[in-house]
């Protein structure tokens, strides 16, 4: 099995403050990768470093085999990302931004069957600045998944979604990746995590405190419950310092 | 291609909704036009002159199009897709940021298309006015003239550090312009000292060069628009390409 996403030695730091340091991950093609940690602990800087859309200080980025950010203009063909802080032209309709999103890619999905299969079908000719925030973060997901990815990022992808609407949204994933496509994902829900993700890292302060199984985090700290585990993980190394 | 006729299109539609630049920059050079031609009707330019005074201000009220998308739209469009990280996210697809300001460019240059057609049709039609200079000189001076004002636009977008600071500065070059160099109010009926001022602004000197090849005043008059012109277009585009800030 090939890897997705390699990382070596990441290390980034703004104005002094070492924000990544040394990390090293390899998503599987196929899996699900969760990069877990509180707010402020690297994770969307992680993301931005793979993406290319930030510079990093040393290290190696390998996304979908190729190291070089200059080369990558045509990868993003087979990559789908949703940013934290997903934003659009101020008077967009979600039809517009669907087309716009669409006709970037040479083999695109049909945007209208994903709205419908996450639920905004009915949304398509609305602004999307009248959206409700669930319904808007379901958007940035559908934009994520338009290019017909191989692999796709997203960065907090439930938050502000229902009870509802998340068991939609897992539904979709999983029958993703089940047609062989990798996620990277971050998230601040523990149970999400667990039913996604294959194999999970835990940063803190830009650290990689843990790094492995759902299961063997579990394991690792005697915790039935995956969310005490991932508090003690995450809190561990504050706590030496 | 397709990638642009789609952004192209849903581009406009964006631009169109927004309602502004429909203002300013079509509505409003007819409204000028208009009151000139309530005015002064078709009074010579001066005693003895071989032109009207609409046909001598032509080419100033075709500059207001250029004015309002140069100096005011686009770089506010720019720094505003900017700060809400549109052009980021174009950052991770297959297409590059520089297409979709390409878009918008092509946008600016249509509403300044459009404006001149209609000054063009409603000019001519009401107040007869004739084009003295050869035809393709005074549409290469209107397009030099529209090239350097949206050149600025690009670079001022490009640098700006965040959508309220391109605002500041956009209404420092805008109004000015907009007043004194000739587009709104006829630089012929302002005091000598204004003229000599404001004679430093590249639009007045793209004016100045509209006028000269509409009424064919003599291509001693050219040089200096000329120069002035494509050295602003040349400096603004190289800065805007060499610092333009995506994020």
């Amino acid at each position: 099995m090939s890897d997705a996403i390699k990382i070596r030695g990441l290390t980034k730091s703004y104005n002094g403050k070492i924000v990544l340091n040394g990390l090293d991950l390899t998503v599987k093609t196929g899996t699900v990768f969760g990069l877990l940690g509180a707010n402020g602990a690297g994770k969307s800087t992680t993301i931005e470093c793979i993406l290319g859309t930030k510079r990093f200080d040393s290290g190696k980025v390998f996304l979908l085999g190729q190291d070089s950010p200059k080369r990558r203009r045509n990868l993003f063909q087979k990559i789908g990302v949703q940013f934290q802080e997903g934003d659009y032209q101020p008077e967009i309709k979600v039809s517009e931004l669907c087309e716009e999103t669409s006709c970037l890619y040479q083999n695109p999905s049909d945007w209208k069957t994903l709205c419908r299969q996450f639920g905004i079908g009915e949304k398509m000719k609305q602004s999307v600045k009248n959206l409700s925030g669930g319904e808007r973060q379901r958007l940035f997901i559908v934009l994520a998944l338009i290019p017909n990815p191989e692999l796709v990022f997203l960065d907090e992808l439930t938050t502000g979604l229902d009870a509802k609407a998340r068991r939609g949204v897992w539904k979709a994933l999983a029958a993703l990746k089940q047609q062989g496509l990798t996620i990277f994902l971050t998230s601040h829900f523990m149970d999400e995590v667990e039913t996604l993700c294959d194999e999970i890292c835990i940063l803190n302060q830009g650290n990689a405190v843990f790094y492995g199984t759902v299961e063997e985090a579990k394991q690792k700290c005697g915790c039935d419950k995956f969310e005490d585990a991932y508090l003690m993980l995450s809190d561990e190394e504050a706590d030496a310092e | 291609m397709k990638s642009f006729f789609t952004l192209l299109k849903n581009e406009t539609k964006l631009n169109v909704r927004d309602m502004n630049m429909v203002l300013f920059a079509v509505i409003m050079p007819l409204v000028v036009l208009v009151i000139l031609g309530f005015v002064y009707g078709s009074k010579p330019a001066f005693d003895g002159a071989s032109y009207t005074f609409m046909e001598q201000s032509f080419g100033a009220v075709c500059a207001i199009s250029m004015c309002a998308g140069g100096l005011m739209g686009l770089p506010l469009l720019v720094s505003d897709y900017r700060e809400r990280k549109i052009l980021k996210r174009f950052r991770v697809t297959p297409i590059s940021p520089a297409l979709l300001l390409g878009v918008e460019l092509t946008i600016y240059i249509m509403y300044c298309v459009l404006s001149l057609l209609t000054l063009s049709i409603v000019a001519i039609l009401f107040w007869k006015v004739e084009i003295y200079g050869s035809f393709p000189a005074f549409i290469g001076s209107w397009l030099l003239t529209m090239l350097s004002t949206l050149s600025i636009g690009m670079m001022v977008g490009g640098l700006a550090k965040n959508s309220k600071q391109a605002g500041v500065i956009a209404s420092v070059l805008y109004f000015p312009m907009l007043v004194f160099s000739g587009t709104t109010l006829p630089i012929e009926v302002m005091p000598k000292i204004i003229q000599k001022i404001t004679s430093l602004f590249p639009l007045t000197q793209g004016i100045t060069l509209m006028k000269n090849t509409f009424l064919s005043l003599g291509t001693e008059n050219y040089i200096i628009p000329i120069t002035v012109m494509t050295g602003v277009t040349v400096v603004c585009t190289g800065i805007a390409v060499r610092c333009f800030k995506w994020e």
